[in-house]
């Protein structure tokens, strides 16, 4: 089943007087259970690519379908909805609510779906315990460092299970011993529940872990190879 | 109402996350509140006080008179209805009190001064409720029964014509014939008043020594009802409505006195008008407050749409966090203005300036009257205007797009 469907996006921002491509034609297809990653040098799309395929930027033409939805064209309000029940993000920075603790920016999501509130209190502790935050429950963000952050960040976008997690340079704060943690959790949801993993990333540690990982340069992807995880 | 409660803890928490900003801005909206209120006491005391010493002149909430009397107040436009009868119709009605009396222009001499007065024949029993003289404080006596023979006048009165107790001045009016009705009295006492203007006007004689100068039998000019307040004054206009002769003009305290009922009216507008100018000079700080605190997390409200959050909830988020942030100053307010208010219901003396009151009809005791009605209305005019306030940087944080407001610098 095709999780993710685009086909010739093409998405173009103005700066100054130039114009840039951030997507060039691009079209790709990722299958429900993949776990791809877009590796690109700064400004080459991948962050825009990623946008467009969480309903967050509308691509100038070309059609994205999301689990057979074609969200491109969909009003404001079914985005949202979308976003709410079938993706889960991780951000670069930037990724808490500052004036909530760990638990409960794990639970935000879970809040607005409007699922109860014991049924949130046991599934946030539990994805915190499973993300190594046991007893950091209780601390907001500026509280913790940037690497228990990004957990936070993670355990929040997985914990409602998701059957899509987009994540954008999620280890770029992290050090190379949190950075493989947080990859080997991405793996181990990707094989236990079919989790579908588009990770935006320049880190070669990361790339290591995909299946597939596609290269885009200039807003075109230029190479796009199936590869054994690590 | 599902996002409600989630909502509250954003915005609440959202509201301490700058502590000193939402101090400030907490202490000019308690500020404001408590001015709102503590300034409407001030003037409704006065206003209050106005009215009911105007009342206490006239006196009476509710009157009843010949059609003509109120144009032409001579005992030619009397009511020719005994006390018997009277009696009868509203002694078992249900009055809080209810009092006949003559009441005629007249002019009062002394050896040496005449004046112009409004003389009043009453029956001392039954206008002890009615009065604004207290009894008690009379210097000598009050009259003391329906046919007392003695005059009872005013402290000034008396200095003016330069009299006392114990002289004997001569009352002059005219009876229904349109001849001189005249008649020596003794002076019986002096009172006092809280409006000095009223000891120079008013003098009280027995109702049958009236009856008999003024030559009109057991006639009066003037039947009076009090009711238990002089703002809800229907109930008592309506019993006494049924209870008199269709014939009789009966009127309600503003119709009598028109310039304390306007007065009433105007009082109402001013308060409505006092705290929207009040609430319009905070709305500045209320708007900037929130337009700042919308801006400093704006990436915080690129994620929250990120994440699923509907524009809807962001506008209901900074539209919370305005009303929690006028709940809050408005309960201190409260608090405040009440606790000021509290200590000064014995009353402010303004003696300094008293004749300058007296000259707009107020005493020299200033009494502030702190009403619920009051407070609510500025309470709701702060809560109401605050939320339109609000709208404004509560739409435009809800028409963010999640890219942009995610990856905003600074």
């Amino acid at each position: 089943m095709t999780a993710v469907r685009c086909v010739d996006l093409c998405k173009t921002y103005r700066q100054g007087d130039q114009d840039i491509k951030a997507l060039d034609h691009v079209s790709i297809e990722i299958e429900q259970g993949g776990f791809v990653c877009l590796s690109a040098p700064s400004g080459g799309g991948k962050t825009t690519l990623l946008n467009a395929i969480g309903g967050l930027d509308i691509p100038d033409s070309g059609e994205v379908w999301i689990a057979g939805q074609r969200i491109d064209e969909m009003s404001k309000g079914a985005l949202a909805d979308l976003r709410l029940s079938s993706i889960g993000f991780v951000f670069q920075a930037y990724n808490l609510i500052p004036v909530l603790t760990a638990q409960e920016n794990v639970e935000f999501v879970m809040q607005v779906q409007g699922i109860p509130a014991a049924e949130r209190r046991d599934k946030s502790l539990a994805i915190l315990d499973e993300v190594g935050l046991k007893g950091l429950e209780g601390r907001r963000p500026a509280e913790m460092s940037g690497g228990q952050q990004q957990r936070v960040a993670v355990a929040r976008a997985i914990v409602s299970r998701p059957a899509l997690v987009l994540a954008d340079e999620p280890t770029a704060n992290l050090d190379s011993k949190t950075s493989d943690e947080l990859m080997k959790l991405f793996t181990e949801l990707n094989e236990h529940h079919n989790t579908t993993f588009v990770i935006a990333t320049h880190d070669q540690r990361v790339m290591r872990y995909a299946k597939r990982l596609v290269r885009m340069l200039d807003g075109r992807i230029v190479d796009d190879i199936e590869q054994d995880a690590a | 109402m599902r996002m409600l409660p989630v909502l509250t803890r954003l915005a609440w928490r959202y509201l301490w996350r700058n502590h000193r900003r939402t101090i400030i801005m907490l202490s000019a909206i308690s500020i404001g509140v408590w001015a709102m209120i503590f300034m409407t006491a001030l003037t409704r005391g006065m206003v209050d006080q106005m009215i009911k010493d105007g009342i206490s002149v006239l006196p009476g909430h509710v009157q009843v008179h010949s059609p003509e009397f109120l144009d032409d107040p001579s005992v030619s436009n009397r009511i020719a209805i005994g006390d018997v009868e009277l009696g009868r119709a509203f002694d078992s009605a249900g009055f809080k009190a209810w009092a006949s009396r003559v009441k005629v222009p007249a002019v009062i001499t002394s050896e040496r001064e005449s004046r112009g007065v409004t003389l009043l024949g009453i029956d001392p029993a039954a206008e002890r409720e009615f009065s604004f003289v207290s009894y008690d404080d009379v210097e000598g006596r009050f009259l003391e029964s329906v046919d007392d023979n003695g005059v009872v006048i005013g402290k000034k009165l008396a200095n003016t014509l330069d009299t006392e107790v114990g002289k004997r001045i001569v009352l002059m009016s005219q009876d229904p014939d349109n001849e001189i009705a005249d008649r020596g009295f003794r002076v019986v006492g002096l009172f006092t008043a809280n409006m000095p203007a009223f000891e120079d006007s008013f003098v009280f004689i027995s109702k049958k020594a009236a009856q008999k100068m003024l030559r009109i039998g057991d006639s009066t000019t003037e039947i009076v009802f009090l009711g238990d307040d002089y703002r809800n004054i229907e109930p008592t206009y309506e019993l006494v409505k049924q209870r008199i002769d269709g014939s009789l003009d009966i009127s309600r305290w503003y119709e009598v006195n028109t310039y304390l009922g306007t007065m009433l009216k105007v009082m109402d507008g001013f308060v409505l008008i006092w705290v929207i100018v009040i609430f319009l000079a905070l709305s500045f700080g209320l708007v900037n407050t929130l337009v700042m605190a919308v801006f400093e997390r704006i990436r915080e409200i690129g994620l929250m749409l990120a994440l699923g959050m509907k524009p809807a909830s962001i506008l209901g988020q900074i539209i919370i966090e305005s009303m929690l942030l006028l709940a809050v100053g408005l309960a201190i307010g409260d608090v405040l203005a009440w606790a000021t208010i509290q200590p000064l219901q014995g009353g402010i003396d303004i003696s300094v300036v008293a004749e300058g009151m007296e000259m707009m009809g107020a005493s020299s005791v200033l009494y502030p009257k702190l009403y619920w009605s009051d407070m609510i209305l500025a309470n709701v005019v702060v809560l109401i205007l605050g939320f339109f306030a609000s709208l404004s940087p509560a739409w435009r944080a809800s028409r963010y797009e999640p890219v942009e407001a995610i990856t905003k610098v600074g």
